[in-house]
């Protein structure tokens, strides 16, 4: 019998799933897997960097996009590039632990042989590990950390906020948080984070004067170093997300005021002058190349995990520009060499986080089982099998999400449904049980009602083409950083590069064309008017799933698309 | 913020509040600015005329005319707009929304020296461009920004 690596590795991963005791770490070792961590020190300033965690602390599946469309000057571009051609791009050895934690390539097999990642008490670990090397290194934690899972919603966020304390972060910037209203955010920051973690947005201001409510950027001294940390919030999220959260607050990019916080950051003294922000990837890049005096953006939002920064050019310099994937896959490290009071080099890597090749941290392990103690028994509770791998990132769709409009259209007897594009939510490998844990992951959020509306044919197309804008705008100063909303039932074309209004196509409900004139039941959840009500979606995806106790693979309802052949955003 | 300032700015907010209105024309504006109503201009329905009655159809465009605004508007019903102009002698600024049903919203006149810098809050239907156009020596010269209303959700 003759077996290669991989199907050798295989058998011995379902060994082990199947309790031989083997030991995985010398098995992985074995591939290098340890010499992961092994980045050695460079320069004098230090920064390690995670982002949108989606309050995952425990270790996770997460599986990459395989449709990451960029259109216009974005068209082939990091971080608009998938699969095989992001490998390419960055030298990434296809087929091994690397690959798999960048792309979607070979998912659940590579996921069974890889394991899982992420993970507080083990991100902890590799902080640890870090900062043993760069005991003055600054922990940033760019935002979306206070949301996306059971016990982050049931604890308003608390959950986060002590495990952030004990990881030891130093700063973050935000976006979900803000979901939470604007009263909790204001006493986290004034009482748990006071003294502790700073909580930077340069461009939150009071809708009436324009007065600042959070702190712009703050300034530490690091080996005789003065570095500045800008803060850079969401800039839509009174759009994406409900205005009646945040009524007294304006955002926006505001790229005027960034370079003056950025001026006066230098003025201050600082010679590393860094933005933490939760723009996008495809924000970051411009605005590097609009405003100067930047000598890095740690990017979040997009959820792009990009291996490299890109080095843009502006009349100042270069910015480098990031961006950390999620869900607590993975650390950024960058290191900044500093002399004569400027950045003369710098190391970027950024680490996956096997949970596996890194032992949890006791302490942080403790604290995540004291979290999830109440709660237990409920997020535990199996609801079904899936037969096929669930997972959300993608443009149009992920089998996550079709299992949602599927049990929407079911349970309200809708025509068609919609679910958001939001970027978050675990992955589910093939033959896995499904728990209510699994749900929340997919569906935690403050407004989650269900909803039944009665809409024309104009107003579905309208919605079609103002989302799709929001995605595929050419300039990304107007993107907002989501991906297309999920649609179940009805078909449709879409052409990316085409303008607003002309871009979708062709709609169809069971091959008839959609009407203009004609009225549709539309079920849909996660309303941003304030005071919807309906049955919160978590309940009505855990009832079908219940009902249903095997799921089968979901068949992926995506649009035909136009003239978009030869993308690199697309396998 | 100290609640005294906010308090005294809340007043000064009105009377701010109370121009823009008749500049707007939604307060009679034969009591305060009768000399300088352009009626024509105000009720034009589409902004080549608005432009013309203005008297500023061929405005060119100029760097030191600057627009500030959302790029997305978190309210269409009240979205923030601010132009300045660093053009010397500039004696009057107007705000157009090109796609409100009366794209002339605000016209602002300057004398004796006076900063030219003003910030409106204006209802935008739907995404349009806005265009602000400055009058200086004499000529007319243009900018202008497009500001996105959108249906919100579904982000991130």
């Amino acid at each position: 019998m003759s077996m290669n690596r991989r199907e050798f590795l295989q058998i011995l991963a379902a060994a082990s799933a199947a309790g031989f005791a083997l030991d995985s770490r010398s098995v992985l070792a074995a591939q290098g897997g340890e010499r992961l961590y092994d980045v050695p020190h460079f320069g004098n300033v230090h920064f390690l960097h995670f982002t949108d965690c989606h309050a995952q602390l425990l270790p996770i599946w997460f599986r990459e996009p395989n449709v990451n469309i960029g259109i216009g000057s974005a068209l082939g571009k990091t971080p608009h590039l998938v699969g095989e051609k992001l490998l390419k791009t960055y030298g990434i050895k296809p087929g091994g632990r690397e690959a798999h934690a960048f792309t979607y390539l070979d998912f659940a097999q590579a996921a069974k042989t890889y394991g899982q990642v992420g993970g507080f008490a083990h991100l902890a670990t590799l902080v640890k590990q870090l900062r043993a090397s760069r005991p003055s290194a600054l922990l940033l934690d760019g935002g979306d950390t206070w949301q996306g899972s059971g016990t982050a919603l049931w604890t308003q966020g608390q959950d986060m906020v002590d495990a952030c304390k004990l990881l030891g972060v130093d700063m973050m910037a935000p976006h979900w948080e803000f979901t939470l209203g604007h009263e909790r955010v204001k006493q986290i920051v004034e009482k748990d984070f006071a003294g502790k973690i700073e909580f930077l947005a340069q461009n939150v201001k009071t809708t009436d004067f324009g007065d600042p409510v959070f702190k712009p950027y703050a300034l530490r001294e690091m080996n005789g170093v003065k570095v500045a940390v800008v803060g850079q919030a969401f800039p839509y999220t009174p759009i994406a997300n409900p205005r009646w959260m945040v009524p007294d607050w304006t955002f926006g990019i505001q790229d005027e005021e960034m370079q003056k916080v950025v001026n006066e950051a230098r003025a201050a003294g600082a010679q590393v002058v860094v933005v933490l922000s939760h723009n996008g990837m495809d924000v970051d890049l411009k605005i590097a190349a609009r405003v100067t005096g930047i000598d890095a953006i740690f990017g979040g939002h997009t959820h792009d995990g990009v291996p490299q920064p890109v080095k843009v050019q502006n009349q100042g310099g270069v910015t480098l520009v990031t961006n950390a994937g999620s869900n607590g896959k993975f650390l950024g490290v960058l290191d900044f060499d500093v002399k004569g009071g400027k950045v003369s080099d710098f190391r970027y890597k950024l680490l996956p986080v096997f949970s596996n090749l890194l032992p949890a941290d006791a302490e942080m392990a403790a604290l995540i089982d004291k979290i999830r103690a109440p709660y237990l028994g409920k997020l535990e509770e199996k609801l079904a099998v899936s037969e096929g791998l669930l997972y959300r990132r993608g443009n149009f769709n992920g089998s996550w999400d079709q299992l949602i409009v599927d049990a929407l259209m079911e349970v309200k007897g809708a025509d068609l449904a919609f679910s958001p594009g939001f970027r978050w939510g675990t992955t589910i490998l093939p033959g896995q049980t499904i728990t209510f844990e699994h749900v929340m992951d997919q569906t935690a959020i403050t407004y989650p009602a269900s909803t039944l509306t009665e809409m024309s044919g104009e107003q579905i197309k309208m919605i079609l083409e103002d989302v799709c804008d929001n995605l595929f705008n050419p300039d990304p100063y107007y993107q907002q950083g989501g991906d297309m909303v999920r649609v179940g039932g009805l078909a449709y074309a879409c052409d990316p590069n085409a303008k607003i209004g002309k871009r979708i196509q062709d709609m169809r409900l069971h091959g008839k064309p959609l009407e203009a004139g004609k009225k549709y039941k539309v079920a849909g959840w996660a309303p941003v008017a304030e005071g919807a009500t309906g049955e919160p979606i978590w309940e009505v995806v855990s009832t079908w799933l219940r009902n249903k106790k095997t799921i089968t693979p979901r068949k992926l309802n995506t649009p035909k698309l136009i003239g978009i052949a030869g993308n690199p955003g697309i396998a | 913020m100290d609640m005294i300032r906010r308090t005294v700015l809340k007043g000064a907010g009105a009377t701010g509040m109370l121009a823009g209105l008749l500049a707007a024309g939604v307060l009679k504006p034969t009591l305060a600015y009768a000399e300088d109503w352009n009626k024509a201009a105000f009720e034009a329905k589409d902004i080549n005329e608005a432009l013309k009655s203005l008297g500023a159809a061929s405005a060119a465009d100029h760097k030191d005319l600057v627009i500030k605004a959302p790029e997305i508007a978190e309210n269409g019903s009240v979205v923030p707009v601010d132009v300045s102009s660093n053009i010397p002698n500039t004696t009057s600024i107007a705000i157009l929304i090109l796609k409100n049903p009366f794209p002339l919203s605000s016209q602002f006149e300057f004398s004796n020296g006076a900063m030219t810098d003003v910030s409106i809050r204006v209802k935008v239907a739907d995404t349009s461009v806005i265009r602000a156009i400055a009058k200086a020596d004499g000529k007319f010269y243009s900018t202008q920004k497009e500001v996105k209303v959108t249906v919100g959700g579904c982000g991130g």
